[in-house]
């Protein structure tokens, strides 16, 4: 015993092991072969090719959470877990990743989870199939965070719901084909008075009112909807009716755990990126990351981001063995959107006038970092959540 | 037990904030190490924090830690420990912080962290005997001597000497900043036995610093007892070494290999470091908490003020992340890995956190957070260290830049 070394050898961090290695570098592979070199073109046209959904189907990637019964893989939300870390880590752009998982894991999921057989075989089957492309409506311009506000209405009639109303920034809401719908179904609303319909696009009074433009993820379509008396067979609300708040609770979990599980790849990323930039880039005859002030700038970063994953990780193994996983997923989604938007940033400062510059992809993670820290819930509504889980 | 099924068809998440949702790491052993060594601590450490604080504490308390086996946690039984594993470390780390004192919590982890560990790892079997069986039974207290009044961080640059002289090594050179070093029996000392040579030129001894009446040993002395900021319950020590002699045998793994030896040493450490930043801070909040919850302004606690409110949200995630990177590093370092960089990446982490939350916690605490009285400007005080103690975070972060090639 004289001398131990760090050879550098790292095992998988749990609840990952080696049984999901395979699945990582498949994604990886083609991610860096199909999606990365296209991201530029993608942002240029504010949308993907509505292609892509099926070449994910045809790969297996949209139904990886999914039972083989419905066309899934079978897998577990590990298995997804991977997927989504995987796009932001390979290359992918949070506008990529945004549409990809506002269809196969935030759309897809209640219907899984709620949806009755018939249900299932209408929208989750082709959904998997990447034919049919979901998203989930639960904003309103005139509410979001205050999800209890929702002014969206149902109306019962008969065998069926007459719906009025408006959803906004509804990630694939431009093109979507069906959409899960927040809406209450009494007049004062509210926790106890809030169901979720599917609507269908070719339904009568279903409207995209606008496409909208947005600061970054600009390779995804976001939607403005508007619906004037749409007529919704009764047979498409899912779950219960007023039993919908349930529902997005049970969505949020998932949804912030898959935005911590993105920026820890994003992270890494764009640490990787930086440091080969760093040992490339020479001025006043060395490489920059020689300098002390950068070599410490990208040691802040690493360690926000492996600080982040720590965190994350472990919100993911409570959430996969079926625990009260609130607290963890509410900490992991607070932490780990802030930590990547300072990453991204710290990352520019670095990369000087290059990182500024699109084709750098800096800039874009920049920008598409800014919407962690307000989507899926604000840092505000996490902080608010946590501390009242303190009794305050 | 909550739930979050995903194949039920009404799929609830029930709140459970009572849930005891033990860490992977954890087995029930731990737990149970956890219950007893806690109790103890509350028991005969807690209620004393004040004076010792005043007083330093009594060694006899280190004498009764080994009674009980807190000191030899993760060394064999044939050395008198209870061949644990190395999360022993982290729970007892994470356990003294109910003793309300950080100067306590330091001389101890100094001890059974920092001291037994190096002489377990590359001792003879006749130093085990000396040093490790004593040191884990908490009879012989020992120290670590690195530091020295011109060099710090840069350990390569220290100057204490150990000039062979026949079967003898001949010490001179000081130390400074020596936690236990002005009551210790032996010390773990780092010298230069080729004064020429940087990094290869460095050797480990132990050193016995009193013979068997308590006396120190010709040529050493102890040339101040140092004043603190915070760990006021620790005796901090700058020792002098005049021509100590001491033999061959005492050389602690190979000669020249000291400074690696040391830089492994370090990790363990760091390690230790960080699970008590995050658990000191579990402790302030708690306190904290307690009083947001009790003291009224404007017609309600405080802690019902958003303001206040997002501050605990803020200091919880904090902790909790800091938390988990530990354990995940631990994860990593008891499976045999030698993560260099995370514990680093933890350390650096763990102590920033450990400052931002004593700071907060006493601005929460307004007027009441600046008296002695509520004991948070003390923590304040001794958490400060954490920062430069075990490497700053300067260091910290050069550390881990080089470890990306920069």
């Amino acid at each position: 015993m004289s001398v131990i070394k760090d050879t550098g050898a790292r095992a998988t961090l749990p609840p990952f092991g080696e049984e999901h290695e395979e699945l990582r570098q498949t994604v990886s592979r083609f991610v860096a072969n199909e999606i990365a070199p296209n991201v530029d073109e993608w942002e240029a046209a504010r949308e993907f090719p509505r292609e892509l959904f099926g070449r994910c189907a045809e790969l297996g990637f949209l139904g990886l959470k999914f039972p083989e019964r419905y066309g899934g893989q079978g897998g577990t939300h590990l298995h997804d877990a991977i997927w989504v870390e995987e796009l932001a880590r390979s290359g992918g752009s949070g506008g990529v990743a945004a549409g990809l998982n506002a269809h196969a894991s935030i759309a897809m999921p209640p219907i899984f989870n709620f949806g009755t057989e018939e249900q299932k075989q209408r929208w989750l089957v082709p959904g998997i199939k990447g034919e049919k492309v979901g998203c989930l409506g639960i904003t309103e311009p005139g509410a979001g965070s205050d999800v209890a506000g929702i002014s969206t209405f149902a109306r019962r009639d008969g065998d069926r719901y007459i719906v009025n109303g408006a959803k906004t920034f509804i990630t694939n809401g431009v093109r979507a084909d069906f959409l899960v719908c927040a809406v209450k179904t009494t007049e004062e609303g509210g926790h106890g008075g809030i169901s979720f319909l599917v609507l269908e696009r070719e339904m009568p009074g279903y409207e995209v009112a606008a496409k909208l433009e947005k600061m970054g993820w600009h390779s995804s379509d976001t939607g403005e909807l508007s619906f004037t008396e749409v007529e919704v067979p009764a047979e498409n609300l899912l779950g219960e009716e007023n039993q919908g708040f349930r529902l997005i609770m049970a969505n949020f979990a998932w949804e912030r755990l898959l935005m911590a599980i993105g920026a820890v790849g994003a992270m890494q990323r764009l640490i990787e990126v930086t440091v080969s930039y760093a040992l490339e880039r020479h001025a006043f005859g060395r490489p920059i990351g020689k300098f002390q002030a950068i070599r410490h700038q990208v040691a802040e970063m690493a360690t926000k981001a492996e600080a982040s994953r720590a965190l994350t990780y472990n919100a993911l193994r409570v959430f996969h063995e079926g625990l009260d996983c609130i607290r963890d997923v509410t900490m992991a989604k607070l932490v780990t959107q802030r930590a990547v938007l300072e990453v991204a940033d710290q990352a520019l400062q670095i990369h000087g006038g290059y990182g500024y510059m699109r084709e750098y992809g800096i800039e874009r993670a920049v920008r598409d970092a800014r919407l962690g820290p307000i989507g899926g819930g604000t840092d505000e509504i996490m902080k608010e959540i946590l501390g009242k889980q303190m009794g305050l | 037990m909550a739930t979050a099924t995903t194949n039920g068809s009404s799929t609830v998440i029930k709140p459970d904030h009572e849930a005891g949702r033990k860490h992977f790491i954890f087995s029930q052993e731990h737990e149970d190490l956890r219950e007893s060594m806690q109790a103890w601590v509350q028991k005969e450490m807690w209620p004393h924090r004040n004076e010792w604080e005043d007083s330093y504490w009594p060694t006899e308390v280190m004498k009764r830690a080994g009674e009980l086996g807190f000191l030899g946690l993760c060394f064999p039984e044939e050395y008198g420990g209870q061949g644990g594993d190395y999360y022993y470390s982290l729970v007892r780390a994470e356990c003294m912080s109910y003793s309300g004192s950080g100067g306590t919590n330091m001389a101890f982890a100094v001890q059974s962290d920092m001291v037994l560990p190096p002489i377990h790892l590359l001792g003879t079997e006749e130093q085990k005997q000396r040093w490790l069986v004593p040191g884990i039974k908490g009879e012989k207290v020992g120290a670590l001597g690195i530091t020295e009044p011109g060099a710090g961080s840069d350990v390569a640059g220290i100057r204490t000497t150990a000039i062979r002289d026949g079967d003898e090594y001949v010490i001179n050179g000081s130390k400074t900043f020596i936690t236990n070093g002005p009551r210790a029996d032996f010390i773990v000392l780092v010298a230069k036995t080729d004064p020429e040579a940087r990094h290869d030129g460095i050797t480990l001894f132990v050193v016995d610093l009193r013979d068997e009446n308590g006396e120190k040993v010709p040529g050493f002395s102890v040339s101040a007892e140092l004043e603190k900021m915070g760990m006021h319950a620790s005796d901090t020590g700058e020792l002098a070494f005049e021509d100590v002699r001491v033999p061959a045998e005492n050389v602690l793994g190979e000669v020249g290999k000291g400074f690696y030896h040391i830089a492994w040493e370090l990790q363990g450490e760091r390690l230790v470091a960080a699970a008590g930043s995050h658990a000191g801070c579990e402790r302030m909040i708690e306190k904290t908490l307690e009083y947001a919850k009790e003291r009224e302004a404007f017609g309600r606690p405080i802690g019902k003020f958003q303001a206040i409110r997002h501050k605990f949200a803020e200091m919880a995630t904090k902790t909790e992340a800091a938390k988990q990177f530990t354990y995940a590093t631990a994860w990593r370092f008891a499976n045999g890995e030698y993560p260099v960089r995370e514990i680093t990446m933890a350390k650096l982490f763990a102590s920033r956190v450990g400052c931002e939350v004593a700071d907060e916690c006493i601005q929460i605490l307004g007027g009441y957070g600046y008296m002695k009285e509520y004991e948070i400007e003390r923590a304040y005080r001794d958490v400060r260290l954490n920062r430069i103690g075990a490497g700053t975070d300067e260091v910290m972060l050069d550390v881990i830049g080089r470890s990306y090639g920069l």
